[in-house]
């Protein structure tokens, strides 16, 4: 049943063109790309997981925007901590190993992650996995010191949110550290891709998070064709890049008058979500599904919108033209609600650079990178646009990156509309078996930043594995590491700033 | 921020008319309510929402409940922050493992008499995380359910219908 990697990349076809090749390294190769990713000058981690018998991470060079996937064989299942010199990788190593009982060795915390001890068994994505046991109560980081006071909130919110812990040491107002504690909502996502044929898998990743259902099939629709080689219809990539933009709008539409309504500033929260809903009920003529949940599929999009549809999608542009400008002048002439945003949560660029920071959490701190433009795919490979940055890292710079970027998807939906082109919206035959084993990688740049999807298609035409990285991984711990020196009463603002994804993080 | 506060006055309301009532909702509610706890809550109910593991679709749809242009809490919907404060928990997704303490010991927290609503394909089977064995196929095995509200992600207007049918059952 389990397949090592080297009888998978035995039989395996060339990849074709593409930046994205796996190389399997040794362990001097592991501990060189340890040091270059803690060096942090070029090369940031972009996904670490595993497989049996085998480890991969995904660096970026961020020079020349080259992908690779470096692969280190441990039939001992252990390997070198890459975790020990590069902070960001510690939560995977974490999730490696209560998925896979591979452990890192010398890892700097070795606490369970996702597994809580709830599972009827351990290890599930093991070729034999254990049986359960009792974990001990899961211990918290020590903060210490005379008035300092616990608050734990969570996994139920007060809000309509998703679950998960959050253990907060405040010193009176003042936060003097917070731990999260995710992996409430993992659903065994990995382990429902092997063996699943290709739609079905399709459908799971599509509900990976589902504010970003678009981003998630997209990068797993394009890993899927990758590996199969299969060329997309140009209508469909553009179709493709349309419902991208779209959700983009819609969450940050969403997300901008949320993070208002945190300071209290309703005003903002109901003008913007009368816009995003006037956005969802244009996608919902258009595509016929309002979050256009399964619309991208492997070979292509499942519907090609009606002239009505896309008279919607430009009404609903209309609709922000005409009001969005007006919401912008509210907030930017908001002293009370500025007094909240501006200087609260600032995250360092350092930071967001170590951590790879993806999105409007990166971007709002200075880290210049978006895949539509550093791993260019189509259609954005035929379109201009531009990409705003701050350097200020503060709520209010997230708030206006994601106010700028409102504003550019707008112009880039408008811009495809004007081209896009006729055709068909299929490739025929996408899961023909054909008693290949292949393997496909792909980045996409969602609302929250850029997803990693990475697939290996078996003889018979299904998915053998499959992982997908959501950007919430390095966005939820420099949460942490922003809310340090802020009031309880800011939590909320700087959280829904990131707005990571619990689902995506838990899979 | 006056001429949009002036804009908002003058200007018609967003809100759109109730949808009409779901038949089949009412006549599966009718038969769980009893007189004497219609009399109790009248016709206001407080709402918590429990996320049990979904993908947070539900939860985008659930929050577009609030906005002006469905604006539930003009049929004496609201939603509370505690479930001691509630009358009805709103439960999503397939009911993962690692949340299925939390959500008995939301529905314990919850005072009596209250009502369990499913909301959408997880959290009445699984939906297409049937089978792993991280989740419990539905939070019916867990927890007693009332009402259950198909889709993937339920649209407001559905959410809205079986929420109304549930006011009305119990009025």
């Amino acid at each position: 049943m389990a397949e090592g990697p080297i009888d998978a990349l035995a039989r395996q076809r060339p990849l074709g063109a593409g930046p994205l090749v796996r190389t399997i390294v040794d362990v001097a190769g592991w501990e060189a790309l340890a040091a270059e990713l803690a060096n942090g000058d070029a090369w940031s981690l972009l996904a670490h997981w595993a497989e049996p018998g085998a480890v991969h991470a995904a660096v970026l060079d961020a020079r020349d925007g080259a992908v690779a996937v470096a692969t280190l064989i441990c039939p001992a299942n252990r390997f070198p901590s890459l975790g020990r010199r590069h902070a960001p990788a510690i939560r995977l190593e974490r999730a490696i190993r209560d998925l896979h009982g591979i452990v890192a060795d010398r890892a700097p915390d070795l606490r369970p992650w996702l597994d809580h001890g709830r599972w009827p068994l351990r290890h599930p994505l093991a070729p034999l996995p254990d049986a359960p046991v009792a974990p001990p109560p899961y211990s918290f980081l020590v903060a210490e010191g005379e008035g300092l006071h616990k608050i734990p909130v969570g996994p139920v919110h007060a809000g309509i949110i998703e679950p998960g812990h959050f253990r907060f040491s405040a010193n009176g107002e003042t936060v003097v550290r917070l731990e999260e504690r995710l992996g409430y909502v993992h659903k065994g996502i990995e382990s429902l891709w092997q063996h699943a044929p290709i739609d079905r898998a399709t459908r799971i990743a599509a509900r990976i998070s589902g504010d970003s259902t678009v981003a998630t099939s997209f990068a797993f629709a394009r890993a899927v064709e990758a590996a199969l080689g299969v060329a997309v219809p140009p209508r469909a990539t553009w179709l493709r890049g349309l419902m991208a933009e779209l959700e983009r709008i819609a969450n940050h539409l969403g997300d901008i008058g949320a993070i208002c309504n945190d300071a209290a500033f309703t005003l903002m929260h109901a003008h913007c979500g009368v816009l995003r809903e006037r956005v969802l009920r244009a996608c919902a003529v258009a595509f016929g599904h309002r979050l256009m949940m399964d619309r991208i599929v492997p070979g292509g999009v499942a519907l090609d919108p009606s002239d009505d549809g896309l008279a919607a999608i430009r009404s609903a542009l209309g609709e922000i033209d005409g009001r969005f400008p007006q919401l912008i002048e509210l907030y930017d002439d908001t002293p009370s609600l500025q007094d909240r945003t501006v200087g609260t949560g600032a995250l360092s660029t350092a930071l967001a650079r170590q951590f790879a920071a993806g999105g409007y959490v990166g971007r709002a701190s200075g880290r210049d990178f978006d895949a539509r433009r550093a791993v260019p795919y189509a259609p954005y490979d035929a379109l201009v646009f531009d990409v705003p940055v701050r350097t200020q890292g503060d709520v209010d710079a997230r708030v206006w990156v994601r106010i700028l970027e409102v504003r550019e998807s707008v112009r880039l939906v408008r811009a495809i509309l004007d081209r896009l082109p006729d055709g068909p919206v299929q490739h025929d035959g996408v899961a023909r078996p054909d008693g290949v084993v292949s393997e496909g990688a792909a980045m996409v740049e969602g609302f929250r930043g850029d997803y990693f999807a990475w697939v290996r298609v078996d003889e018979q035409g299904r998915i053998a594995r499959a992982h997908v990285r959501d950007p919430s991984w390095f966005q939820w711990p420099l949460l942490e590491a922003v809310v340090e020196g802020n009031i309880v009463a800011d939590f909320p603002l700087c959280n829904k700033s990131f707005n990571c994804s619990y689902s995506g993080h838990d899979l | 921020m006056r001429r949009l506060l002036f804009q908002s006055v003058i200007n018609r309301p967003v809100t759109e008319a109730a949808p009409a009532l779901d038949g089949a909702a009412l006549a599966e509610l009718a038969a769980r309510i009893d007189s004497a706890a219609r009399r109790r809550l009248g016709r206001s109910l407080a709402i918590r929402a429990v996320d049990a593991g979904s993908c947070n679709g539900c939860e985008l749809e659930i929050h577009a409940l609030n906005n002006a242009i469905y604006d539930l809490e003009r049929f004496g919907l609201r939603f509370v922050a505690s479930p001691r404060h509630a009358d009805v928990l709103l439960v999503t997704g397939p009911l993962a493992r690692n949340m299925r303490e939390a959500l008995e010991r939301t529905y314990v927290a919850t005072p009596a008499p209250k009502w369990v609503v499913a909301v959408g394909d997880c959290a009445i089977g699984g939906g297409v995380f049937a089978g792993s064995y991280a989740v419990c196929d539905g939070i019916g095995g867990v927890v007693p359910v009332d009402l259950k509200i198909n889709g993937c992600p339920p649209t407001p207007e559905q959410l809205l219908r079986g929420l109304l049918a549930l006011l009305e059952a119990n009025a």
